[in-house]
């Protein structure tokens, strides 16, 4: 290696290499959107209407985070839904009929049932090695069912629902709602975590090549089983949340949630297939669906419409993304030949 | 005769599976209700699944190709839409069927140019085309919803070909299995399927035109979500925006029960068939006994792992068998 690759870039190289990152094509085209919303309406660009979005986006952001380790190994968890569907209604539920209850002790609850939920999901894929999507999709019904069944055609209605349970929704910290703050936080540590630690970019190594990763000695099993209860118990915690914003909760709440969670991830550049994606871009990738919908809100757009737009929008982004990654892919490969 | 035996003998570990659940649910349905073999009965669980039974048609080629097409539910309801909104507006019926079964072919060949030409994989294309047409559908249709239709349709909808107990419905799924078999089993396109499914690249450099197949079966599955469509509003002689929400999973769902892979390459129309019945059955079953859709989708999920679970454990006790007896050649491992 020359001394001059070691020297550290210039602005100029660091504007380049900034612009090869997929988040980045992502962010700019955020920025587009945000930018061309706000000229037109006039009350989408400010700072109590970006608080509405981040709160609407945090529940989708912190599952889609859970989600993000489990597409990086090639694998999908389907039944995201259903876990935030049966952990709302069995905290919302058990909250109401014991209100005394401190908040933190249902949440470490809500907790514990979606990584139980999240470990049989791992149980299959890792040891009755079930193809992901299979076994998950399974699960889906199987605990949506049983949600079915606790809850029996019963709700959990608002007004039972104590209003120290429901401010874990509702509570800021210095004017930043604390269900955002969570978000942010697990972000951190997750990406922290896929990007620096040995675990986490092994991750990266069993999405690329499953093969090649046994043969390196990597321990696939036990990290898919890992990023599986991990995202059962993103989900559980969703599902706490979830309770504590709606209170009013169903059998068959989070209905379909699953499908926005990879959507959510397949905005922020994961690729489906495993080996590529950031939690950052993730977390961008709900947050860009929450604006959507605000911004079909606000514009007063029909309701009606609003699965279309926010449909053809995610369709909209991936092509665009796919095709400026073909283009720096292009470029880069130029560059290395330049080089030789 | 010999023949048979030898189709027969092709039948794999799991269908005979499937065939021995079959029966026994049937058993289990006769011995706790008498409605049970009545042909009232037979042709009402007909004709309740066979929009399902007609979507999974075309997933199973989709999914033996490896792909998959998560936007059918949403083609579903935007054909019903169309085909409501035209009769509603005074168009004739011919017309209005016409125009659902294009809408569904576009539907399908707009998936198809997005996973071909700008080569996106197909399941997030059709997350995408999943949202976008059920919210056109919505954007379209409104909250309303349309109940006049003509009185041949609707008594098609619900009659049986006369004397005998049979829906029309189902007579329009068995023409389209027919059609479906012998062009995946005993053809050379069915071949390219399979091919394309085990290994696309490998396909392409043997010469098979893998884009313009893949393309045909995504718009041969918009379409028969379109005639699904059909035979669902016929049936229940209304359109709504929300028709069929949902049913995407339920039609993957019955398609790798069968024992197809979702891996590609591997699995047949019969499995899916005998899935199809087996899980018609069930809920019928269930139904006559009051047994409420959560013990029924329980019950089903649990069958879908178990397609994967069971030959697997299967194969491993034959494999520790043979090991003791330290004879014959390994069996090789079944994955359906």
């Amino acid at each position: 290696m020359s001394t001059e690759a070691l020297a550290r870039p210039r602005a100029g190289e660091l504007l380049q290499r900034l612009g090869s990152l997929r988040e980045f094509n992502l962010l700019a085209i955020y920025a587009l959107l945000v930018l061309s919303v706000g000229a037109f309406v006039g009350e989408f660009l400010t700072f109590g209407n970006f608080r509405e979005i981040l709160v609407s986006a945090a529940i989708l952001t912190i599952v889609v985070i859970g989600q993000t380790p489990v597409i990086l190994t090639r694998n999908i968890d389907i039944s995201v839904g259903s876990v935030v569907g049966i952990t709302a209604f069995v905290c919302g539920d058990f909250i109401s009929n014991n209100p005394t209850t401190p908040t933190v002790l249902v949440v470490l609850m809500g907790c514990a049932i979606g990584l139980g939920l999240g470990a049989v999901n791992g149980l299959l894929v890792t040891v009755a090695n079930v193809p992901a999507i299979m076994a998950t999709l399974g699960t889906l019904y199987v605990y949506r069912g049983v949600d079915s069944l606790i809850a029996s055609g019963k709700q959990v209605s608002s007004s039972t629902v104590p209003s120290s349970y429901a401010s874990l929704a509702t509570s800021r910290v210095a004017g930043i709602p604390v269900m955002v703050l969570i978000a942010v936080a697990i972000g951190l540590v997750v990406g922290l975590f896929l990007r620096y630690r040995r675990s986490g970019r092994q991750l990266y190594a069993i999405g690329s090549n499953p093969d090649a990763a046994a043969s390196a000695g990597i321990h696939s099993r036990r990290l898919v089983f890992a990023t599986l209860c991990f995202s059962g118990l993103m989900a559980g915690l969703g599902g706490v949340l979830w309770s504590a914003q709606f209170a009013t909760v169903t059998s068959d709440a989070a209905t379909g949630l699953e499908l926005q969670v990879v959507a959510a991830a397949v905005v922020g550049g994961v690729n489906v297939f495993g080996g590529a994606g950031t939690v950052f871009g993730a977390m961008l990738g709900s947050l860009v669906l929450a604006t959507i919908s605000n911004a079909l809100a606000l514009t007063r757009v029909s309701q009606l419409w609003l699965q279309a737009i926010a449909g053809a929008a995610l369709l909209l982004a991936v092509t665009a993304d796919h095709v400026a990654g073909r283009r720096t892919l292009a470029r880069a490969l130029n560059r290395r030949r330049e080089q030789r | 005769m010999k023949r048979v035996t030898r189709e027969l003998a092709r039948v794999s570990g799991w269908e005979l599976f499937l065939i021995a659940l079959v029966v026994g649910a049937i058993i289990a349905g006769s011995a706790t209700s008498e409605f049970f073999l009545t042909e009232t009965n037979f042709r009402v669980g007909v004709s309740d699944f066979m929009e399902i039974a007609i979507m999974a048609l075309a997933m199973t080629l989709i999914i033996v190709a490896r792909e998959i097409d998560l936007s059918v539910a949403s083609v579903f309801g935007l054909a019903s839409v169309v085909l409501g909104l035209l009769v509603d507006g005074g168009a004739p019926m011919g017309v209005a069927l016409a125009a659902a079964l294009l809408t569904g072919a576009v539907a399908g060949a707009f998936n198809g140019a997005l996973i071909v030409k700008v080569g996106l994989p197909s399941i997030v294309v059709t997350i995408g085309t999943l949202a976008m047409l059920r919210g056109l559908g919505f954007g379209l249709f409104g909250t309303k919803s349309v109940s006049e239709f003509p009185v041949w349709f609707t008594d098609i909808g619900i009659g049986a070909v006369p004397g005998t107990q049979v829906p029309w419905s189902f007579v329009v799924f068995g023409v389209l299995f027919a059609i479906f078999a012998v062009v995946l089993h005993r053809t050379y396109f069915g071949r390219q399927i399979y091919a394309i499914g085990l290994n696309a690249q490998t396909a392409r450099f043997t010469g098979i035109k893998v884009d313009q197949i893949r393309m045909a079966l995504f718009v041969v599955s918009g379409l028969l979500a379109a005639v699904a469509a059909i035979v669902y509003t016929a049936r229940v002689s209304s359109v709504r925006a929300d028709n069929g929400t949902g049913l995407e999973l339920q039609v993957i769902a019955a398609v790798l029960l069968g024992g197809v892979s979702i891996f590609g390459g591997r699995g047949s129309l019969l499995g899916v068939l005998l899935a199809l019945i087996l899980v018609a059955v069930l809920r019928n079953v269930f139904s006559l006994q009051d047994i409420g859709s959560e013990v029924q989708d329980i019950v089903i999920g649990s069958l879908m792992i178990s397609a994967v679970v069971l030959p697997e454990t299967l194969a491993r006790v034959r494999r520790r068998l043979s090991r003791h007896e330290l004879a014959g050649p390994e069996p090789s491992v079944e994955t359906p």
